[in-house]
């Protein structure tokens, strides 16, 4: 058995769903080798080589890797799976986006958004925005999955100290081609990797009002910012915030929510958080049947006090 | 409503055929019950709609005729007998006419790619639009699996969509922010939730819709093999997360994460 996982990172360093995403490699068991693609990646592919247990790092190095565009990531796996059982990804965007096209190509179904492994072949993931939990098998000779990162608990990054290789890597594709990033710029953590999550629901009112509450209370938290799609569609809060079936799904240690009800498609995005502190007026709202703290407030009077209590 | 006057870039190109293919799924407002024997997700009597991305997808087909840049817009739904329902829903938001490929199996995101894929060979469309995932399975991959076994172009999770020529540029919903991709037609776009707002179809059209045409289809039709790859052992509920207590203030609140939760 061996199991390739293919790297997140940032160009200069590994996101930690690398990690967890090797975790899940150890599960299905078997060498692990890791794939780092972009341009200008040597600093990450030694990261990685220090992952102990990874038995070799592959780097492909080419400008056409540095967007993630799906074309360019399947010409680079294609070639090197022949050499493994399992090829996985963290169910990041990238992931989501370029490994159906490998797994198509290699007349493979794939398993999305694993949140388990039972053995090498049988996995857990959610159907119905995490409504259902199904337990499934696969017949193919080989395994194209996605992992949810939130769920798998990171490896180390230190002790290891694998090889490197040079793999070919794909000239730029003629027919999809990168023309722009818009990348949030902000000094708060990721909100994927954030151990403390500050969300604002539509309670919030305004766009003005969001970041006069919640913005101040996550840096005193040293918290990522989130908010419910309610705050988003009612444009109250950018779209990379939205926690939930249609956002991110986040995990943190502690999850505050602010003035969110709790639909069924919030929750599905943070029920897996440690410990859940819910702040809304209304008492019978359903995010407090979830949350482990509740407190029953107007937020207007809460958030203030909460300031002052983090203070003491 | 009133078909905005194209543009000249708009006018250089041929006016193409787009293709739209859509899932009939449970509706995203019922509460999902777990089968008590863990065979699946009880269907029985339970309203289904079209998957609301699917919907999206059309939407914004509709919108590209509207504009002149689409010429015919053609509907496909592969499932049971009753899928020629959730096309008739996209024929009276302003599609041309569907394809149901009939079959009661479960039908996996690679059989539905090779079906479409077929589909695709016969219709020659310069540009397939779809949902980026369905509600029921959430596997997010027909899309890009249909322009693997194409060897077209993706543009997955867009959030905006552009057409001049036989060039679509596509703005795309990723971690951390928005991506611009720029993609040779044809080829496939997935759409995500803030493309656009789906219209509701007035009755006039919904009457129009019951006269424009319906194919039925099988997938031995097109000689494709659904045999699904994955074999579902079992579906089940997922373990129910207990409420916690009440605090009574900001104060008791802090105090608790500080010494009972250990979180802050």
């Amino acid at each position: 058995m061996a199991v390739l996982v293919v790297a997140d990172h940032d160009r200069s360093a590994l996101r930690d769903t690398t990690h967890k995403t090797i975790a899940a490699a150890q599960a299905i068991g078997g060498e692990i080798d890791v794939l780092v693609v972009g341009s200008g990646v040597q600093a990450v592919a030694e990261e990685a080589a220090k992952i102990p247990g990874v038995r070799k790092v592959l780097k492909a190095e080419s400008e056409a890797l540095d967007h993630a565009v799906a074309e360019a990531i399947a010409a680079t796996v294609l070639p090197l799976a022949a050499n493994y059982d399992a090829i996985l990804s963290p169910a990041t965007t990238t992931g989501k986006n370029a490994f159906p096209r490998i797994a198509a190509l290699l007349d493979v179904m794939q398993v999305s958004d694993v949140i388990e492994v039972i053995d090498a072949k049988t996995f857990v993931r959610p159907i119905y925005a995490g409504n259902a939990l199904e337990t499934v098998t696969t017949t193919d000779a080989k395994v194209v999955a996605t992992i949810r990162p939130t769920t798998f608990k990171a490896v180390a990054a230190e002790g290891g100290s694998a090889t490197i290789e040079s793999v070919d890597a794909p000239a730029a594709s003629v027919t999809a081609s990168f023309v722009a990033d818009e990348v949030t710029k902000s000094e708060r953590p990721e909100l994927g990797a954030a151990k403390i999550v500050v969300s604002g629901g539509r309670a919030m009112g305004s766009a003005e009002e969001f970041q006069r509450v919640i913005e101040p209370l996550a840096d005193k938290l040293g918290a990522a910012v989130g908010a419910s799609r309610a705050a988003v569609d009612a444009g109250y809060a950018p779209n990379d915030y939205q926690v939930g079936q249609t956002g991110k799904v986040v995990a943190p240690a502690l999850y505050i929510a602010v003035g969110i009800s709790g639909a069924i498609q919030h929750l599905a995005g943070m029920k897996d958080s440690k410990v859940i502190v819910a702040i809304n007026k209304d008492a019978d709202a359903p995010i407090f049947q979830i949350a482990d703290y509740g407190l029953v407030q107007d937020y207007k009077t809460a958030v203030p006090e909460l300031m002052a209590a983090l203070e003491k | 409503m009133q078909a905005a006057r194209p543009t000249r870039a708009e006018f250089q190109v041929r006016p193409m055929k787009v293709l739209v293919p859509v899932k009939r799924v449970i509706d995203y407002n019922v509460k999902v019950r777990v089968k008590p024997d863990q065979s699946g997700v009880d269907l029985a009597n339970i309203k289904m709609s079209m998957n609301p991305f699917d919907e999206i997808a059309t939407e914004e087909a509709v919108r590209l005729k509207e504009k002149g840049i689409v010429s015919e817009i053609v509907v496909v739904s592969i499932g049971p007998q009753q899928a020629q329902e959730t096309i008739r829903t996209a024929l009276a938001m302003g599609a041309d006419r569907g394809i149901v490929i009939v079959t009661d199996e479960r039908v996996e995101p690679l059989a539905v790619a090779k079906l479409l894929k077929a589909v695709v060979e016969a219709e020659q469309p310069g540009l397939v639009l779809m949902g980026k995932q369905a509600i029921d399975d959430d596997n997010n991959a027909t899309g890009q699996m249909l322009a693997a076994l194409l060897g077209w172009p993706q543009a997955t999770f867009a959030s905006k969509l552009e057409i001049a020529g036989d060039v679509a540029t596509v703005t795309r919903e990723v971690d951390g922010g928005l991506q611009t991709l720029s993609a040779k037609l044809p080829a496939v776009v997935t759409v995500d939730l803030r493309l656009n707002e789906p219209r509701y179809a007035s009755l006039p059209n919904i009457m129009k819709a019951k006269k424009k045409p319906i194919e039925p289809k099988t997938p031995a039709d097109y000689g494709v093999d659904i045999t699904p790859r994955l074999t579902v052992v079992k579906v089940a509920e997922p373990p129910k997360r207990s409420g916690g207590i009440k605090v009574a203030s900001a104060d008791e609140l802090v105090a608790k994460l500080k010494t009972e939760a250990g979180v802050i």
